[in-house]
């Protein structure tokens, strides 16, 4: 189950950002070690929303640092 | 009962010719970081920004209007005469009474035409060429010039990163008449009242504009793509028919995403006037098509798809025939 949304947060990574799959990584912090910025940020949140059905609103986006952070927050929202 | 007589329009409207004046100031981001926190590279890359243009005092906004609409009357061919209504786009009036449409029609000698302001934010072109293609189409108006001004450097905060990096000055115009075929597709428009807040001047910011960066991100690169179809379909065209594509000059970050999104062919145009102009808000669009337009880059007889949006919020999409 977070397998899968691992490899489906590590394509849209690799889609908005150019990030190689092999390193979405759940420790990985977006912004220091991978390199995504703000708003890419923003486009990645709107895709988990087209492929895993979750929104994120701009007050919890906030506060998703890592990969790890982002496939909890899927896992505990996707209905 | 004596029954009420209406006009008879045009079968179509269509631009007869484009119109920009671009302030003489230039200023770089190496400027900008003399006086505030920013640099070059984050706003190259978060905005796509290289340089904007600042209206120094004598270029005020009925100035820049002025200019703009002489040059696109001077397009069009028309006398001054032939013109029965003046739309005047613009948000950025320090004083909005009286609106400035009327003196700009005067100082082009267009005689005692129909002429208000009208704000609909960065969306403000395209709801005054809806409003421009109707008139023609309707009888009200032979021609419309409709002129797109902003001088946004005086309603932003100067020393403010979030929104000084961005907004910039500038006039764009066109003058829109009658045709056989038409020239101006079906609006694709509408509003998002809930998120009036997202770009606001505000009496605690000293009357200067404030701007929620993230939301206005995030609603321009999921809730546009729809106006965007819309616009395409109601003109009965597809992403392979556009020639140019001259959404509104927000963000080059989001202009790439949405061009990536519609899927255009390869040879289509990409309107990135931003790079050198900044966001000129309502004047953006016709200013981006004058530059592709004088530049070669579009030519006439293309096909171009434009979309404005901004503060309301407001949307509003066309496909256009260019002159
Ligand atoms: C305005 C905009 C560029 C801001 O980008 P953002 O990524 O949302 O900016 P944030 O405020 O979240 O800041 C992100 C980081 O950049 C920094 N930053 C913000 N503005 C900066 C500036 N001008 N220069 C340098 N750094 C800046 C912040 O301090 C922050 O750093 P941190 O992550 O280390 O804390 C962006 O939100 C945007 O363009 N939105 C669309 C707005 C728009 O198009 N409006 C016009 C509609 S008509």
């Amino acid at each position: 189950m977070s397998e899968d949304i691992q490899a489906g947060l590590a394509e849209i990574l690799e889609e908005v950002a150019g990030v190689a799959p092999a390193d979405a990584t759940p420790e990985k912090s977006f912004t220091e070690d991978l390199d995504v910025d703000s708003l890419s940020m923003v486009e990645i949140a709107t895709e988990v929303e087209n492929k895993f059905g979750v929104a994120i609103p701009d007050d919890e986006l906030a506060n998703i640092k890592t990969v790890g952070d982002a496939i909890t927050y899927i896992t505990n929202n996707r209905g | 009962m004596t029954a009420i007589q209406l006009k008879t329009g045009a079968p179509g409207a269509r631009i007869l010719g484009f119109g920009d004046y671009r302030p003489r100031r230039r200023v770089t981001n190496d400027e900008l970081s003399q006086v505030m926190d920013t640099n070059d590279e984050w706003i190259q890359s978060r905005v796509g920004i290289a340089e904007r243009r600042w209206a120094s005092d004598d270029e005020t906004l009925v100035e820049m209007a002025t200019a703009a609409g002489g040059k696109a009357l001077a397009a069009s061919g028309l006398a001054p005469d032939e013109v029965d209504m003046v739309v005047l786009a613009t948000a950025s009036l320090e004083y909005p009474i009286p609106g400035i449409g009327p003196q700009v029609a005067h100082r082009l000698g267009i005689p005692r035409p129909g002429a208000f302001d009208l704000n609909a934010g960065c969306a403000g072109f395209c709801y005054s060429l809806e409003m421009a293609s109707n008139a023609v189409r309707a009888g009200t108006a032979r021609n419309v010039l409709v002129v797109g001004a902003e001088r946004l450097s005086d309603v932003t905060d100067q020393t403010d990163r979030a929104t000084a990096v961005i907004f910039a000055d500038g006039a764009g115009a066109v003058v829109v008449g009658a045709s056989d075929e038409p020239g101006i597709g079906p609006v694709a428009w509408g509003s998002d009242g809930d998120q009036y807040s997202a770009i606001e001047m505000v009496a605690g910011n000293g009357g200067k504009m404030i701007m929620a960066g993230q939301a206005v991100y995030r609603w321009a690169t999921t809730k546009l793509t729809a106006a965007l179809e819309e616009a395409m379909a109601a003109a009965g065209v597809g992403p392979e028919d556009i020639d140019v594509f001259a959404p509104h000059q927000a963000n080059l970050r989001i202009i790439e995403s949405m061009h990536k999104r519609l899927g255009f062919p390869e040879r289509t145009v990409v309107a990135r006037d931003i790079v050198t102009t900044g966001n000129t808000s309502a004047a953006s669009i016709p200013l981006a098509l004058s530059a592709l337009l004088e530049s070669g880059q579009a030519k006439s007889g293309d096909l171009a798809l434009v979309l404005g949006y901004g503060a309301g919020l407001t949307f509003a999409g066309q496909v256009l025939r260019l002159p």
